[in-house]
């Protein structure tokens, strides 16, 4: 069990952080959202054991980390832009992690098949990193996060610069790493979060705003449920049949060609399956349902409003 | 023991690299240079001690020389490439990781003096100099070199940029070299006597230079030594608080 206490950050006469507290268990992954100089980072760095808090706690079983140094042992770190010595190979690199995380040689040589295996880097084990293509790169920075097999493991950002393959690949990874640790992800992205994570927490001008699922939290932030949706179909006569439903709130047409229609329609609430399943009915076929890109940004400003008033 | 961890993967990305063969060969080919052309090349006749003592006092400038330029990039390099965060947040201490770089840096000036020892051995062929005294000699450049690796070590945590890094260190090992030997002559009691302390060639090295062990200057320059590693240790404790 994971305790964050009061966690309060600040940097000279700046408060970075403000009495920010949750709770993390083991085999739960949680997303931590926040806009640029919310405090995500400074949250990330304190519970890495990187910075010290100005005041409050972090406790890994009850043990305050600030005061035990070798609970860094329990904590695996990476940063969005993985942290490796790129001269090395990547066995080589995960032995001196291993070695800089205390431990033997034996548990090294017992450890790395399967953390080989979880990051997914089988027959990339003797490569020199620095021939590694990006994603494998991520890929070590993940296997170095978790050689020590930890009980925390933070991911900072883990999907950025990753091609659409490589995403779907980290997933994997990252719901793999939820079996066995308690997993803290912080990423700008609602939906990646939402894929694979249990619990968000949200962070807004160095306080902790609102913590749930992605639709608790957009009850909450009063944001309406919106998708993209393409069909194979007249865009004029699904259009019309969008305006006649009972749960949309609002339907602005996208023209798509090949005999395709598009939409954003925004509904009261989260109703997104019955929608989908009625539009089915309808016998338009479903071809695409995306996430706006804009969804983060008003779930965020709704909420960090609401917490200013 | 974890500062031999820090070490051992430090030396293994010196010689891995090829900025340290390129330092070693530019030092080595600049003090054979002038090995050759002030200790050798004299016009009048010499006692073979005393070109073994003017090739200490060569190869000593050389191996500080070496000291503060490999080791600029010690600390400073881990936070520009963002790996100082595997340090940071390994069980390794502060004071562990700080030891670690000094010992890969000491490493390296081993390497650079034992690859100078062929310029004292061509003394054998027109004459005949102590096992002592070569010994001694070395001991004084080991120790100046293990200085000068603690204070670039420190000047590395300090500025966190290799270049900022390289020249403050730099500056500082040629105050303590060559400036503060000539401040010392030209200031007044009881300044000069302060100033003459912090000379580590004219005040420390010369006993070694002529063949004798001095106890004072082990431990001053041992003292030193551990003096800059704290400091590095207590800035890189400090980043924590920032």
């Amino acid at each position: 069990m994971i305790q964050v206490r009061d966690l309060t950050r600040y940097y000279g006469e700046f408060a970075a952080l403000q009495d920010v507290s949750f709770e993390l268990k083991e085999g739960e992954i949680i997303g931590l959202l926040g806009l640029n100089g919310a405090g995500k980072s400074t949250t990330l760095m304190i519970l890495a054991g990187l910075l010290a808090p100005s005041s409050g706690s972090v406790q890994i079983d009850g043990t305050d980390l600030a005061n035990h140094p070798e609970l860094r042992a329990r904590i695996g770190f990476l940063t969005e832009s993985p942290p490796l010595y790129t001269e090395m190979t990547v066995t080589s690199f995960l032995r001196h992690i291993g070695r800089m995380k205390g431990m033997s040689n034996d548990k090294i040589n017992a450890r790395l098949p399967e953390v080989i295996r979880l990051a997914d880097l089988a027959g990339r084990e003797h490569q020199v990193i620095g021939t590694l293509s990006h994603g494998y790169k991520k890929r070590v920075g993940i296997a170095q996060a978790i050689i020590h097999d930890p009980k925390l493991v933070i991911l900072d950002e883990p999907i950025s610069g990753l091609d659409p393959a490589q995403i779907v690949e980290m997933r994997k990874v990252v719901k793999g790493l939820g079996e066995k640790h308690a997993v803290i992800i912080s990423s700008h992205i609602l939906s990646e979060v939402s894929q694979t994570c249990d619990r968000i927490l949200v962070i807004g001008n160095g306080r902790l705003v609102a913590q749930g699922t992605e639709a608790e939290l957009m009850a909450r932030s009063g944001e309406n449920a919106r998708l993209v949706i393409t069909v194979r179909g007249d865009q004029a006569a699904f259009t019309e049949w969008l305006d006649k439903s009972e749960r949309i709130v609002s339907v602005v047409s996208k023209d798509v060609a090949d005999g395709l229609a598009r939409a954003l329609v925004e509904m009261e609430g989260d109703q997104r399956e019955d929608l989908l399943l009625e539009i089915a009915k309808a016998g338009f076929g479903l071809r695409l349902v995306e996430d706006p890109q804009d969804e983060l940004e008003e779930i965020f400003l709704g909420l960090t409003h609401q917490e200013a008033a | 023991m974890n500062a031999l961890i820090i070490a051992k993967r430090d030396l293994a990305s010196y010689l891995q690299g090829y900025s340290a063969y390129i330092i070693i060969a530019a030092l080595l080919l600049g003090n054979g240079v002038f090995f050759h052309a002030f200790a050798l090349g004299a016009e009048s006749a010499r006692y073979s001690h005393e070109v073994l003592e003017n090739f200490f006092y060569l190869c000593w400038g050389f191996s500080v020389a070496t000291a503060v330029l490999l080791t600029m990039r010690s600390l400073a390099d881990e936070h520009a490439l963002g790996t100082e965060v595997l340090l940071r947040t390994s069980i390794v201490s502060d004071g562990e990781i700080v030891v670690g770089k000094w010992l890969a840096a000491m490493g390296m000036v081993t390497l650079y003096a034992v690859l100078t020892l062929h310029m004292p051995l061509l003394i054998f062929v027109n004459g005949k100099v102590s096992l002592a005294h070569l010994m001694v000699g070395y001991l004084g450049v080991i120790l100046g070199g293990g200085t000068a690796s603690a204070l670039g070590v420190f000047c590395s945590a300090l500025f966190r940029n290799q270049l900022a890094a390289g020249i403050i260190g730099g500056l500082l090992a040629i105050y303590m070299s060559v400036i503060a030997w000539m401040l010392a002559d030209t200031t007044n009691p009881p300044f000069n006597d302060v100033i003459a302390y912090t000379a580590i060639f004219n005040q420390h090295f010369v006993p070694f230079m002529e063949g004798r062990i001095a106890m004072s200057s082990i431990v001053y320059q041992g003292s030193l030594t551990a003096l800059f590693l704290l400091l590095a240790s207590y800035i890189l404790h400090t980043r924590r608080w920032e």
